[in-house]
This record gives structure tokens, sequence and C-alpha cells, in this order.
């Protein structure tokens, strides 16, 4: 199937007084239409960037410096600030952390939603009404025509995010990006916005980024997942396989040490040391100071992504094209 | 400070001038052409100021130096100018450059009071209203909100009318005092706000809360942990008040209540000058006015500049 | 065992009541929110508690009940035997807060950005003048990051030199210092990423058992409380519900609260589980409901449930507040 999303070696920069630091190194992924994709990364891996790069939102100074970020094959990343936000809203629809924020608080969610609606679609205000109703009810908010004149201090939290999705999916977009949705949620109301995200995905076949910290939530919603580290991808492959048989030695890292709810381990598998911070990226592959199983070439050829058993992973001991040796 | 016997040495912790010079307000001043020059001007004040009886050519209140011939001379570069007294001279045959600079001296001294006074009491009361709570925060606000309501001349009127009834005859320094008191009077409010603001944010943060879990006391955790955190905001309002204390002062001066007339002020110079402005002696009047203008724009400058370099959000 | 740490009938509620104008003006009520209602436990000595629950349950409330940095409303905490209302009240209170120490959950907001780490970890020492000496104090500090992994020269930086797990680990090293026989842990690791959490819960372990130390340990993270725990008890809106040995919790939980969360969890390793699903939202705690705070939530609720409040009774090893599991319906 063709992608609906592709990223091909998109470079993000940031130039400061200390020099340029380079936050994203030659990302490629793609997201081909009705498929989830989860992108997984620990604080300053550049997940949120990278959300950032394709919805046209990197704050300035940075910028992007190389690469393309390709909607239905149609590059979007040259163009202005305009033509951009034309396509956000209609095409790509955005979900942030925090819905409290998302939404404006002077005005009800009735008229966010169909002044959304109106701008991307030519519906008069009575049908766009309708529509928002449609939407509320479809993201899951109970008698929807009262709720619909209300503010947004007037929901909770969980609601609030149902709203803001309803608000991403208003224009029908074919793409949405949600930055951790479910982080500032409460667990049972998280599991909810998953599975609304995962039905409303299938449903009208839109290609969702789901970028998050959380392997739990990846692994209940995406089909694949690419897991980052020090604004590279380290893996990349089908959710099963990347967390229950991982290929890059960061990977099973992550993947040990989160504490499981079916076992009992006296210790947690422990990654030495931190992600090396953006103007301290080593040499070669940025994971060798703290991996396990380094070896010279490591030091220093970077590794790209390569196949590496059912997946792909950035790691030279996957050089010779096989199965992961364990 | 740390021991010999110890093995495990760091590499040189640097000491607070070199993490200044290596910081970001540092690196922002070299490259603020703003900040350079109205820094240098206020520098260039100041010293003229602190050192004015080494630097000054005349002594303006040295009465047995003052020839009255010599007076109401223009600026030495106009016709009937002497070169000995560069900006001119007064109706009695004062150097107006070293009055300026006297003058300045006296402007400067009774602002730098005045400000400190304010920040020392705003701040104690700040930091009391916000960590405290409750009645006396109420009670601190309230005053805040009376003060505000006045201008500030007014209540520099008020105190320093309230001080000469009460002591009628003052000496010099009593009259320092309270027209120091004065301006003080003025100011404080801001920081009493501003510190109130920020300590009840600083109050709500884990590392006060550990700090009481471990055991320490209120006063103690409001100076050692609180006070450092809150002072940011502070540097800046006192550049920028400094500028407002010179101000008011010269206007206190110029009205006559302020400084005693024995030591002129920019102020009463201008007051002074101002008699002899329609008679053509513009100098008298226009060389004070100049300074003053001078001092309070670089200090403002200045303080704008700190605001933005000291402002995270802004780089 | 010898029970360390003895909380009984606990409660804490709090005023939200708009000031008085409004409230005069308006004619509104006041208002109060019973942030901990009625909560009872025991920790016996080197073991670790843990108490979950969503937002608004309380558990935080009760950390800080338990060290001293709220006064209770009602009911009582005894630690080693003797009240500790009364006794932080006194003289006597620096004693007892040499015994229980706290780690915050903000690793950004717990340590004094201007202090020096040294500074930071010496300040119970100095504080309670357990070492006064310069030198002392050094190797005490040094000792001490050592023990959380860090190292002696750490002790001349600042905390923004550091990531959010090595400032969690100061945090310990701080609460270590007066080598204290109690920790109360609020959500210690859930700022931080899952490597690093990692790291941080490892170590907690490790000192736990070379200093035969006693947790509290609070988190919304059910994996973690499992990793860490001994004992769970599992708290909504004020309320104990559950309190269980950990094994038995996870393997059969009683009360539906905690069936759901159970269930609604993400889990990695459990993907495609069939689960029931999960219904409404935490309710106001303005507005509680009746009887049991759970039952507009529950499938298995009575009228007995919206009328009348559960105890916590002991049943098979396990303690649970439900009128359901007492009459056996489930």
């Amino acid at each position: 199937m063709k992608p609906l999303l592709e990223v091909k070696k998109l470079r993000v920069e940031f130039p400061t007084r200390h020099g340029t630091l380079l936050a994203l190194d030659d990302i490629s992924f793609t997201i081909a239409p009705g498929e989830i994709l989860g992108v997984v990364g620990e604080s300053g891996a550049g997940k949120s960037l990278t959300g950032a790069a394709i919805i046209g939102l990197l704050e300035p100074p940075g910028r992007i410096a190389a690469g393309q970020v390709l909607l239905d094959g149609r590059r979007i990343d040259e163009l202005d600030a305009d033509a951009m936000r034309k396509i956000r809203g209609k095409q790509i629809g955005a979900v942030f952390q925090d819905p409290l924020t998302s939404l404006n608080p002077l005005y009800t969610v009735g008229r966010q939603l169909v002044e959304t609606i109106q701008t991307h679609l030519p519906l008069n205000a009575a049908q766009a009404r309708e529509r928002a109703i449609e939407l509320l009810r479809q993201t899951g908010i109970p008698a929807p025509e009262a709720r619909i004149d209300q503010y947004p201090h007037q929901f909770s939290g969980g609601m609030r995010q149902r709203v803001v999705i309803a608000l991403a999916l208003a224009a029908e977009p074919r793409l949405i990006v949600a930055d951790e949705p479910t982080t500032a949620l409460d667990v049972s109301i998280q599991a909810q916005i998953i599975a609304l995200l995962r039905h409303l995905a299938r449903e009208k076949g839109a290609a969702v980024m789901l970028v998050t910290h959380d392997m739990g939530v990846i692994a209940e919603t995406c089909d694949r997942v690419a897991v980052m580290y020090a604004g590279r991808i380290a893996e990349l492959g089908p959710v099963h396989e990347v967390i229950h048989a991982p290929a890059h030695p960061y990977s099973r890292g992550l993947m040990g040490s989160i504490p499981a709810m079916d076992e009992d381990r006296e210790r947690l598998l422990q990654i030495d040391g931190a992600m090396p911070r953006l103007n301290a990226i080593p040499r070669g592959c940025a994971f060798n100071p703290r991996c396990p199983q380094v070896f010279e070439r490591c030091r220093v050829e970077r590794p790209e992504l390569m196949p590496a058993g059912r997946t792909q992973a950035a790691c030279w001991l996957h050089a010779g094209a096989g199965e992961v040796p364990r | 400070m740390s021991s010999p016997a110890s093995t495990d040495t760091a590499a040189v912790e640097p000491g607070a001038l070199a993490r200044f010079f290596a910081g970001d307000v540092w690196y922002s001043f070299r490259r603020s052409p703003v900040a350079i020059v109205s820094f240098v001007l206020v520098l260039l004040c100041v010293i003229a100021a602190v050192f004015a009886p080494w630097l000054a050519p005349h002594d303006p209140f040295d009465l047995a130096t003052l020839d009255l011939s010599d007076a109401r001379l223009p600026p030495s570069w106009l016709a009937e100018g002497n070169p000995q007294y560069l900006l001119g001279t007064d109706d009695q045959g004062r150097d107006i450059l070293s009055a300026l600079m006297y003058g300045a001296r006296i402007s400067l001294f009774v602002a730098l009071a005045a400000v400190l006074l304010s920040v020392v009491v705003g701040v104690a009361l700040g930091l009391l209203s916000g960590f405290v709570g409750g009645r006396i925060d109420g009670f601190i606000m309230r005053v805040c909100d009376v003060m505000l309501s006045f201008p500030a001349i007014l209540v520099a009127l008020l105190i320093d009318g309230a001080g000469r009834a009460v002591f009628p005859n003052a000496h010099e320094t009593l009259a320092f005092a309270v027209l120091i008191l004065a301006i003080a009077l003025t100011g404080w409010v801001k920081y009493a706000r501003t510190v109130r603001g920020s300590t009840m944010v600083e109050r709500q943060k884990e590392y006060v809360q550990a700090a009481r879990v471990i055991g320490v006391g209120s006063g103690r955790i409001m100076r050692r942990h609180v006070l450092p955190n809150v002072l940011g905001p502070v540097l800046v309002l006192a550049t920028i008040d400094v500028a407002q204390a010179v101000i008011i002062e010269a206007t206190l001066s110029f009205l006559g209540v302020g400084v005693p007339p024995t030591s002129p002020s920019l102020g009463t110079l201008i007051r002074i000058g101002n008699d002899f402005l329609f008679s053509g002696e513009w100098w008298i009047t226009v060389w004070p006015g100049i300074m003053l203008m001078v001092i309070a724009l670089s200090v403002n400058l200045l303080g704008d500049w700190l605001r933005d370099a000291l402002n995270p959000r802004l780089q | 065992m010898s029970t360390l740490v003895e909380v009984q009938d606990l409660c804490k509620t709090f005023d939200v009541s708009a000031p008085w104008l409004e409230r005069t003006l308006e004619r509104k009520p006041r208002q109060f929110v019973h942030a901990v209602d009625g909560v009872s436990f025991a920790i016996a000595r080197g073991r670790t508690l843990a108490l979950v629950g969503e937002s608004g349950c309380g558990k935080s409330t009760v950390a800080r009940l338990l060290v001293g940095l709220y006064g209770p409303t009602r009911g009582s905490v005894r630690f080693d035997g003797q009240e500790t209302g009364p006794l932080l009240k006194s003289a006597e209170a620096p004693k007892l807060r040499r015994r229980m120490q706290m780690i915050f959950q903000d690793p950004y907001a717990s340590l004094n950005p201007r202090w020096r780490v040294r500074d930071i970890v010496a300040e119970p020492l100095r504080e309670h003048g357990i070492l006064r000496d310069r030198g002392a104090l050094q190797v005490r500090v040094g000792e001490l990051l050592r023990q959380v992994g860090l190292a002696p020269a750490d002790a001349s930086k600042f905390p923004h030199q550091f990531s959010g797990g090595q400032r969690q680990r100061i945090s310990i090293a701080r609460a270590l210092a007066t080598q204290p026989e109690f920790l109360v842990c609020d959500e210690p690791t859930s700022a931080l990423d899952v490597s690093v959490q990692a790291q941080v819960l490892n170590i907690m372990k490790d000192l736990q058992r070379e200093q035969g130390l006693t947790y509290l340990f609070i988190s919304h993270n059910l994996a973690v409380v499992r990793h860490v725990s001994d004992d769970v008890g599992v708290m909504y809106l004020g309320r104990l519900v559950e309190l269980a040995p950990k094994k038995t919790l996870f393997a059969m939980p009683r009360h539906p609260y905690t069936r759901m969360l159970l269930d609604a969890i993400p889990d990695i390793h459990m993907t495609g589980r069939a689960r029931t699903p999960v219904q409404g939202e935490v309710p106001n705690p303005l507005n509680p409901p009746s009887g049991c705070a759970f039952h507009p939530r529950c499938p298995h609720a009575n009228a007995r449930c919206g009328a009348e409040r559960p105890q916590l009774i002991p049943r098979e090893g396990v303690q649970v507040a439900c009128h359901a599991v007492e009459e056996g319906r489930i």
C-alpha cells in the first residue's frame, strides 16, 4: 500500500551560541493509511521534535536542515507558513499532551469545533454544528447536544481530551499526530482514550503517528513502532516483534527495564549511564558507550537501519542480515 | 574549600566570577551596544560623582575661591567664555561643571540609599507576606494598596513635610535621612508585591517541603531557601528604581523641599538656574538638566537590558 | 515482625470554601474536600507498603500526613509506638524527624536550584547537629553520594548540572543523611524515564536490603508497585478499598475497583487480553457519592452500596471494603 506519510532522512538543527546542535539526525520512516505508528523514546530522544517537524510547528531557532517530509507524495516541509496552516487541520490533525492548554478556555467547545469545521469544509453554520455534535458523539461524550455549548473548564480531563480528539478529527484529516495524548490522564481514562484512537483510525482509515514514552500504550495501540535514541531511530518494526524480540541492544535494555505485571524479578534490567546530550553525541553509534555488546566498529562507523530478523535495527550486530544472536 | 586530605578532589570548582563570565548574561551584554553604552555612561557618572572632590576642577562650595567677577560666564566655546570654566558659571561665580559633579554625587547618594532601604523593607515584607500568608499577608497587602493609591511625589512631600514639622531646625544629616526615608517609602511596594508572588510559588515547591520534613524552621527556610530564589526580578526593579529615585529627588529639590540648600543636588541646581533662563543664561539650568537626563536614561536602559537578559524565555 | 508505623482512622479535610465575602454575598455553603477519609494500616519494620490509586485518591496526602507536613483532622499516626502528632510539636520533634524522611516526585523542584549538592545533602546533618566540622561533613556527604551511585566529586556541582534520575538520587542521599528507619516515597520515579526509573528502583531496593529500611511507596503505576512492594493498599477517593500482600492482590484482586485498575493498565507483556470495559471517571471530590464511593462505576453495585459505606473487613488474609465481597456476591 502506498504510504500516506513519508519521512526521508529528516534532519533538524538548533543553532545556538555554542554551535549548531543536531536534534534529529537522518530520520526515515513511513506510515500507511489506517496504520498506527508509535514513536517511543526517552526524554531528549527527539520524538516530540519529530512530530513538531512534520506538523510544521518547530519552535525557532530550530529548523529543518535537510531531508523531506512527503504527505501523499507531495512535499510539505518546504511550504510557507500560510500553506502549512491550510494543511494543518485539513490534512493533518494534531492532539497534544495537555488538554487544558489545547482548548481556548474563553470559547465554548461548540464554537471551537464549528470554527475548525468551517475553516476546512464548505459547510454552513447549521451543518457544521450538526457535524460537531456527531463528532462529539463519536468520541464518546455523552449527551453531546447539551455539552456542545459548554466551556472547556466544565469538562473533566478525560472528556477534554476527547474534545481535543474531536477537534483534531473535525476536518477529516488523513494523518493524525498525537503527542503524549494520554500522559496527563488517569490510568482508567488512558485505556478509554487509547481504544478511541485505535477505533477512529481504523474506521476512518486515517494514519496515526503516536508519540509517547509509555511502552504499554504503544503495545496496546500501535501496529508498528520506531524506537528513538539521541535523535536517531534505533529500531523500527512490528510492535509485537520489537517488544518481545528486540534486535537493538537499546530496545532490549528498554524492554527489560520495564517492570512486568506478570513476573517477579529481584532487579530490573538497568542500562548504565544516560542518554548523551545533544552537544556530546558519541562518534559512530550513539549508544556505543552504554552498550553491553559494543565492539570496535560501533565506535567508528554510524550504523543505518538494516534488516535484523523481523525488524530493522541500526546496529552493527546485524550487519550480516540474519537472525538475532541470543 | 576542599580539605587537603580528600582523595576525591574534583576539578577546580569555578568560582562565582568565573561562572558569571561564562554565562548567558555576560554574553548578552557583550552583544548589546545599548547595554554597553549605557553601562559606560553610568560608570562615568558614578566615577565623576564619587571622585568629585578630586576630579572637579574647582570646588564650588568653597566661598573663598569664588570670584564674583567670574559670574554668569557662558560655556568656554562661546564668545566671552573662559576656558577655566568649561561649562560656564552661575550667578555666584561657581563653576557649573564642578557643581554638576558634586550635585550628581548628592543625587546618586540619595537615590541609592533610598533604593537600598526600599529593597530591604520591600523584600522583607514581601517574603513574610508570601510565606506566612493569612492575616499578616492580608494586612501587608492592604497597606500596599493604600500606598499605591498615592502618587509618589505626594507621599514624598507628605513624609518630608511631616519631617520638617517634627524637626524644624534639623541639621543636615537628619534632613537627608528624612528625604531618603520619604523616597524609600514611595518605592517599597513593588518589591513587596513581586517578592510575595515569587515566594508563594517557591513555597509550594518540594525543596521547601523537604526542608520542613528535615525540621528546618520557617525563618531559616525563608532566609536560606526562598530568598535566593526570589531575588532575580528584584535586581531589575531596583535598577530602574534608581532612575526613578533620582528624578523624585530632583523634583523635590526643585520644589525646594528636597536636599538642604547647603548641599545642592542636580535638582537644586536646576531650580537655581531656572531663574536665569529668561535672561538668556541658559547654561546654568540646562547642563544639570542634561546630566539628570543622562543618568536617568542610561540607568533605565541598563535596567531594560538586564530584564531581557535575565528572562529565560527570551533566550 | 514488629510494627514500625501504624495509622488509625486517619482523616484530613481541607476547607476549600470561597472567601468569606463571596460566600456571604452569593450564599454559597462552605465546601470541604475529605482528601483522606478514615484510613488505617500498619507497616512492619523492613517492609514496603505501596499505596496506589488515581488522581484525587488521597495517597499523596497520606504521605504528607505521615511525615508531619500536614496535621490530621482526626485519627492518629504512630511511629514505633508513639503518636507523632503531639511529638512533632514538642521539643522531642527533631529526634522523630531524624528517623523518618521523605522523597518527592519532582526531581526538578525537590532540590534548591541555588544550593550546591553538598549543602543540599548536608542540610539534615547540619540542622540536627549531627556533624559540624566541615571536613567531617564533606566525608559523610561523599559517602552518601557513593551509596546512591554518584561520585563524591559531584558534591560541588549545582542541581541543574544533573539529569532527572541523578537528581532523584541526590534526593535519596539527602533523605538517608540522618540514617532514618522509615522513608516515605511520593511517586519517586513517576517523572523519570523508564531506564532511569529502573536504576533508581534498583538502588532503592539495594538500600532497603542493606540498611533495613521501611518504605511507604506512593505510586499510580501498578507495574512499579508490583516490583517494589511487599503489601499494597488501593485507595479511591480518600478511602482504602483493598489492602493485601502483593502477590495476593495481583493474582486475585477482590475489590471491583482494583480489578478495574488492573484491567485498564496498558501492559507490554499482556496485550490482547480480554477486558471489562471501564466505566466513567473519578467523581468530583467536592461531591463524593453516598455510601460506597465507587458505586456509580461499579458493575456489582446494589441498593446497599449506594446507602451504606463499606468498612475494611479482613477476609482470607486480605482486607476489602466492599459489600459485594462481604455478601459473597463476587
